[in-house]
């Protein structure tokens, strides 16, 4: 017997175990995807527990339910990995030798990393909204919270879904007005990056609306330490940003075992050709989804255009055939800027965003970096779409990246 | 004429060939940048960005530099005060470092 292994079972290690294990014959190959979690969450969702607008039923999921027929699941910590002997060792002490290996194992908040940021207000008046439990924390936070200076700040780039962030301003600052509380409220945005986003057009276009909003952004803000016994954000070159309630993305890290198996970059993202998604390292490894270094957003959309050409060039690989197959990079975000509307931008490795519109047969066509009512029930309908793709239903949308439709 | 003066920048002013670089420019690149002096320590991470830049073609993001030179983030921004990987890049005659995507 063979095994092909997976590890990591969210969005992109479920739909790779399903493929896997239709196409390759069970009497010779056996497919286990490890995940030390029994639960699935739609992390997309998380942007709108904070305000009450999505409960823990839409979003946590066991995982159980999503994994396919064949594959076997097994639940434990991955402690170990080395590559040059195929070899993963897990935290309940078993061993597993694979003949192929893919791993899926995302990317996670640290913000132990950042001085003073989890031993003072953290729980208190510093909260994140990338982890479920941060995001329930929060929303009883934002109930709360009657006026003041709300800070909303990203430690470090990459970081996953970079416009989250953005998001989380627009509909806070539509929740407060709704409130009544608008005018009492200070939201301050304090970002790595010379702006808003990290593409030029798409960056002028979201400046302009954070600036309609009275969003204040402090820009190349590279974050130092929290006092929080005086509630402070201080930078490295000492701008000091004072709050009552600080939103924090910590930075971002791959899994600790990826960095000890000597196959992954400074922040534990695993090396891999950004067109193959073949480890640089192992010809037998494979990286998907935020695990991987590839310069492409960390989304979701992003693992559902990969998929194709990653398990393509798999199987081509199995049977020593050539690589057919390359992910261009294809990214697709919907940014929910509030009031009901949303934006929508479209890019891969070498083209930014551009505005136009967004062709998706019967149910678009949707406005690309305008705001409408129509993208707000696109992002939406993503929920529905997610938990379809990790049913293994097929949504239409196209992998390649497309200029049909877009303005230069 | 000074060592500069044959020098080609685009509009931000970072060099356009790496290939025209030596330690004569960086240190007159540095005063530009206000850095009169270029010490031991400045140059342990103007050798490392070098080495790194050529090697990948990009210039090293703050958290390479810090990982690759064992140098805490605080103490880099003290050599090269406010933008550090910034500052580095345009010192060792490399591009800009890429915002992240
Ligand atoms: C707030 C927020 C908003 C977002 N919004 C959007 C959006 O609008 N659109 C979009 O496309 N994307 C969005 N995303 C991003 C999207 O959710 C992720 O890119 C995607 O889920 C990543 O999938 P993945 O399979 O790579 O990793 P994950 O789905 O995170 O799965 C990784 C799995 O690996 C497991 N694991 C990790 N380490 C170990 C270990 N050592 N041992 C065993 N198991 C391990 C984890 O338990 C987890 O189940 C958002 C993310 C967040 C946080």
């Amino acid at each position: 017997m063979k095994t092909f292994l997976i590890l990591g079972a969210g969005t992109a290690g479920t739909m790779i175990a399903r493929k896997m294990a239709h196409a390759l014959d069970l009497n010779q190959w056996k497919v286990i995807v490890v995940d030390k979690d029994e639960e699935h969450y739609y992390q997309p969702g998380f942007l709108f527990i904070p305000f009450g607008y999505y409960k823990r039923e839409h979003v946590v999921k066991p995982i159980r339910g999503f994994i396919a027929r064949g594959v076997e699941y097994v639940v434990s910590n991955v402690e170990a990995l080395e590559p040059a002997e195929n070899r993963v060792t897990l935290a309940n002490g078993r061993v597993i030798q694979y003949d192929y290996l893919v791993v899926a194992t995302g990317t996670d908040i640290h913000p132990e990393e950042t001085e003073g940021l989890k031993d003072g207000g953290w729980g208190e008046n510093i909260f994140d909204f990338y982890t479920y439990k941060g995001a329930a924390a929060l929303a009883s936070a934002i109930s709360r919270f009657q006026g003041g200076r709300l800070l909303v700040n990203v430690v470090e780039n990459p970081i996953k879904c970079p416009v989250a962030p953005l998001e989380f301003m627009f509909l806070a600052d539509a929740y407060f007005t709704r409130k009544g509380i608008r005018d009492k409220v200070e939201i301050t945005y304090a970002t790595p990056l010379p702006g808003a986003f990290t593409k030029p057009v798409a960056s002028a276009a979201l400046s302009k609306i954070l600036d309609e909003k009275h969003i204040h952004v402090e820009a190349e803000y590279n974050t130092g330490w929290v006092d929080s016994s005086r509630n402070m954000l201080v930078s490295y070159d000492e701008r000091e940003l004072p709050y009552d309630l600080m939103v924090s993305v910590p930075l971002n890290k791959g899994a600790a075992f990826l960095g000890a198996a000597g196959i992954a970059d400074e922040l534990n993202y695993v090396k891999v050709d950004k067109y193959t998604l073949q480890s640089t390292e192992y010809p037998n490894i494979w990286a998907l989804g935020d695990a991987a270094n590839i310069p492409a957003s960390k989304a979701g959309a992003v693992i559902h255009f990969q998929m194709e050409a990653a398990f393509k060039n798999i199987r081509a690989h199995m049977q020593g055939k050539p690589m057919p197959d390359a992910f261009d990079g294809h990214a697709l975000c919907y940014i929910e800027t509030g009031f009901n509307k949303a934006t929508l931008i479209d890019f891969d490795y070498t083209h930014e965003p551009y505005p136009g519109t967004y062709p998706l047969p019967v149910v678009g066509p949707f406005a690309l970096l305008g705001q409408t009512l129509p993208n707000h029930w696109g992002k939406l309908a993503f929920r529905y779409m997610y938990f379809m793709m990790m049913h293994g239903i097929e949504i239409p949308l196209p992998n390649k990246f497309s200029m049909v439709g877009k303005r230069v | 004429m000074t060592v500069l003066s044959n020098i080609s920048f685009n509009a931000e002013g970072f060099m356009t060939d790496p290939k025209q670089w030596n330690k004569e420019i960086a240190a007159e690149l540095a005063k530009q940048e206000g850095l009169e002096t270029l010490t031991d320590a400045h140059w342990k991470i103007i050798d490392f960005c070098r080495a790194t830049g050529l090697a990948t073609g990009k210039s090293p993001t703050l958290r390479q530099i810090t990982v690759g030179t064992g140098i805490s983030t605080k103490d880099l921004f003290a050599l090269f005060p406010k933008g550090p990987a910034k500052k580095v890049a345009k010192i060792a005659g490399l591009g800009k470092p890429e915002g992240c995507v």
